[in-house]
């Protein structure tokens, strides 16, 4: 049963990365628009910009 | 043949907006051909073959600029050279809406960040302060057809979202601890050696405490609020059993017991949490639908100043004796005097008399009324809380005061049934220790199975994901559910109120009859030229017509012609010197160089399924009509669909007291109307509903808002309402039977965690699946 000291810190490890990547996503407002990600995806790249926006960074 | 036909069709609505155009102009008003052209300039013409019109949504016609004012209160600062600002967007159609509007913003030079979100209808903008003004980027979006108000960042609905992302990441960290213990716990289950199975409770108690203790918080703040006044909710079981459970279970582990609860107890959670955030969400999004709509009907008021400036000011911030301009179309800021101009003012919202009133030098004008015709200046005589508007929403809250608070089912099932679980608890281990001579661990950890298996998880869930599911069925239907309760409320009605002039009836007036057909082109193609109610009927009438040149509008009188014959006229019964027959109708003339008259009559048309949602209606309950209106006019309307019980000239008091001489019966009483003068009523009914069209108050106070020109969606409401109830009590009483089925098991100590994870877990699946039975349509359905 050795095995399980590699695996359930294996498991809890791959889970535990699920859990933060989720509030990483929630954090960075991944979920506030499902709406509109859903229609950005369909359109092509924007035109760009017609002015320079910030010179210096 | 078809290339025809599309060709046609391209130029018969106008290029931009989409809607319907005179003739084969190319546009239907200035506005849009600014837009379209500001588009092709910006070169984002491609916009217009990306989007798909909603046609729920107000169209994209810029012509009826909205005046936002000044957005420095609302601006905030991000540092030094930039700032930020969030505004609310009506007249989103789709995501070329969001592109248009992002790509446009992000071409105006100091633009550092511009983004549009669907879902919540906002747009977050992000410049640097000494490059632009905001003024001039929202001036921007409105040129392009789009309205928008600034949002303040400290209203309910912000605070309301914290909470919601709290839950959720509640929910996230609850999850994860129940998916691993519960990984952990099937090993233990399936039979591990004693020295396996207290490395796996070791484990599963080092992720269940710190998970139960982060997501456990909204349990532990909520029953811990009852019990500081002294009183008793559902949170209190539940947080006791997500508290002991872990800690005898830690105990257990500690002196290599057998059984730990440490699964039921985090999944009971992750379950628990699953309802909390449904029933916040649903909340959520009544509260902002509500606040949007309040939001986006405001209207800033004109002052002119001593020097002759004009400001545009907040209706709030307005002072007695100060003069206020008030454009033909707007809204009355304040009560007061016409001081100059001449022209009519639709009364209907507070009075429901369907006729527009004349106002000229001196007519005393009310605040929240609409001006048709022509531009007024008014002296402001009163504000906020003298206002007859101020005075009508004392009557709300004092009516809102005395409705009482309605008990929700799940807190009434709350009320008796916590009382009781604490009792068969407790009794349980008294039990045991007492007549069964159990060692007081042990007791304990069988009161505590008891807890568990008693505690109301399938309750919480039950009445939440019947919420949701109705509230996307509505939706769908055309209703915006505003209170969160309203399905509830709604599902006891036994007698119905109906208002008039907008609720029955359209609220807009159509043409009748016209004693000379072929003048009808004539008229409309003067008519085109204002925007007089009337005026728009009879465009409507005639279809498409071509414009003509030289007309003249005299404001508050009608409109004049210089054709190659002569001059003609279209207007009131003195403008066009007829003689008055005293009808109460409507009345519009079209008279022609040599004097020939042509008249057109108008009314306020039913609504096209009035009569038989009326009858549907009739079907659960006696039906009345309480108008403001005159009665010959609600009488007619009344036999048209088949009311027998009517008043006319009801005054809001009236509406009011009949509402709650109902409620003193016992009756349950829907209240459908649309106008100031319904607020009250609404407010005071035991649930009300009012239509889009209707006042901006109207829509604050009802529980419900259905769109669109029918009353069906009344009828979806109700039904809905009754499929709900009829899932939530089922859902109930699964849920009980499953818990009185287990508790007898737990009492005698024969409930293991397993059994305590399969009642639970069961249950609520079998909840959740018979809650999503509320999306099925069942009749009553708009097509």
């Amino acid at each position: 049963m050795t095995v399980l000291l590699f695996l359930i810190p294996i498991a809890l490890c791959l889970g535990g990365l699920g859990l933060f990547a989720f509030l990483w996503c929630m954090r960075s407002g991944q979920f506030d628009d499902l709406d509109g990600a859903a229609q950005r995806i369909l359109f092509d790249d924007a035109p760009a910009p017609t002015h320079d926006r910030r010179p210096n960074s | 043949m078809s290339n025809v036909a599309a060709e046609l069709n391209e130029t018969a609505l106008c290029r931009h907006c989409g809607g319907e155009v005179i003739g084969m102009a190319a546009y239907c008003c200035g506005g849009c051909e600014a837009a379209h052209q500001l588009i092709g300039k910006s070169g984002l013409a491609v916009y217009y073959q990306r989007r798909i019109l909603d046609a729920g949504q107000r169209k994209p016609r810029p012509e009826d600029l909205h005046q936002i004012g000044d957005l420095n209160a609302w601006v905030r600062d991000v540092d030094a050279e930039t700032a930020e600002l969030t505004l609310m967007i009506d007249g989103l159609h789709c995501g070329a809406c969001v592109w248009l509007i992002e790509q446009f913003l992000l071409q105006q030079p100091g633009v550092v960040n511009a983004r549009v979100s669907l879902t919540t209808r906002r747009l977050t903008l992000c410049w640097e302060t000494s490059v632009c003004r905001p003024e001039v980027l929202t001036e921007g979006v409105q040129a392009l057809g789009y309205r928008l108000v600034p949002l303040d960042p400290s209203c309910l609905v912000a605070k309301d979202e914290a909470e919601v992302k709290a839950l959720l990441r509640c929910l996230a960290v609850a999850g994860f601890a129940a998916g691993n213990i519960m990984l952990l716990s099937v090993s233990v289950w399936l039979g591990a050696d004693p020295w396996t199975r207290d490395l796996l409770h070791w484990v599963s108690a080092m992720i269940a405490l710190p998970a139960v203790a982060y997501a456990g918080r909204p349990f532990f703040a909520s029953a811990w609020n009852a019990l500081k006044v002294r009183r008793t909710n559902m949170d209190v079981p539940i947080s006791l059993a997500i508290i002991l459970a872990p800690s005898l279970s830690l105990h257990e582990t500690f002196t290599g017991g057998q059984h730990a609860y440490f699964d039921s107890a985090v999944t009971l959670l992750f379950f628990l949490l699953i309802g909390r955030f449904l029933d916040t969400r649903a909340r959520r999004a009544a509260r902002a639908t509500a606040e949007q709509l309040l939001a986006l009907n405001a209207e800033a008021a004109t002052v002119i100043e001593a020097d002759g400036t004009l400001r545009d000011v907040q209706p709030r911030q307005l002072a007695v004796g100060q003069r206020v301009l008030v454009v033909a179309g707007g809204r009355i800021p304040a009560d007061g005097k016409v001081l100059s101009g001449n022209s009519r003012v639709d009364v209907q919202v507070i009075s429901g008399e369907s006729n527009p009133i004349d106002a000229e030098l001196g007519t005393a004008v009310f605040a929240g009324t609409l001006n048709i015709e022509a531009p007024l200046t008014i002296l402001v005589e009163k504000v906020g809380e003298a206002t007859l508007l101020a005075d009508i929403l004392r009557l709300m809250e004092a009516a809102e005061a005395r409705r009482g608070r309605f008990v929700r089912i799940a807190e009434k099932v709350a009320r008796y049934y916590s009382p009781v679980v604490h009792l068969t608890a407790l009794i349980t281990f008294l039990s045991w220790v007492f007549i069964g001579g159990m060692a007081w661990q042990d007791a304990l950890l069988i009161a505590i199975a008891v807890l568990i298996i008693t505690c109301p998880c399938a309750l919480a869930l039950a009445v939440p994901a019947v919420q949701v599911v109705a509230s996307q069925r509505l939706l769908k239907a055309g209703v915006l559910l505003k209170s969160a309760d309203a399905l509830e409320r709604l599902r006891g009605v036994d007698h119905v109120l109906l208002d008039k002039t907008g609720t029955l009836t359209v609220g807009r007036p159509v043409l009748t009859t016209c004693s000379e057909p072929a003048r009808l082109a004539k008229a409309a193609a003067i008519a085109s030229h204002s925007r007089h109610p009337l005026a728009a009927a009879l465009r409507r009438a005639a279809g498409l017509v071509m414009t003509l040149e030289g007309v003249r509008e005299i404001p508050g009188q009608g409109l004049e012609w210089e054709g190659p014959d002569g001059i003609w006229r279209l207007g009131s019964t003195r403008f066009t010197g007829q003689r008055d027959n005293g009808s109460a109708a409507m009345m519009l003339f079209l008279v022609d160089p040599q004097g020939q008259a042509t008249s057109f009559e108008f009314t306020d048309p039913l609504r096209d399924d009035a009569a038989e949602i009326v009858a549907a209606l009739k079907t659960i309950g006696p039906v009345e009509i309480w108008s403001g209106d005159r009665a010959p006019t609600v009488e007619v309307c009344a036999d048209a669909v088949g009311i027998i019980d009517w008043h006319a000239q009801a005054l809001p008091t009236d509406k009011v007291a009949r509402l709650e001489a109902l409620r003193a019966d016992g009756r349950n009483v829907l209240m459908i109307g649309d106008g100031i003068n319904d607020a009250p009523a609404l407010r005071a009914a035991v649930v009300s509903m009012a239509p889009a069209s209707g006042a901006e108050i109207a829509q604050n106070a009802a529980d419900l808002v259905f769109q669109g020109d029918h009353l069906a969606p009344v009828l979806v409401a109700l039904n809905t309402a009754k499929t709900a109830d009829r899932l939530v009590r089922q859902n109930l009483a699964i849920s009980l039977t499953y818990n009185l089925a287990a508790v007898p098991l737990a009492i005698i100590g024969l409930v293991t965690p397993l059994i305590a994870a399969l009642a639970m877990s069961s249950s609520s699946i079998i909840v959740v699946l018979n809650a999503l039975r509320a999306g099925k349509t069942r009749g009553g359905r708009p097509s």
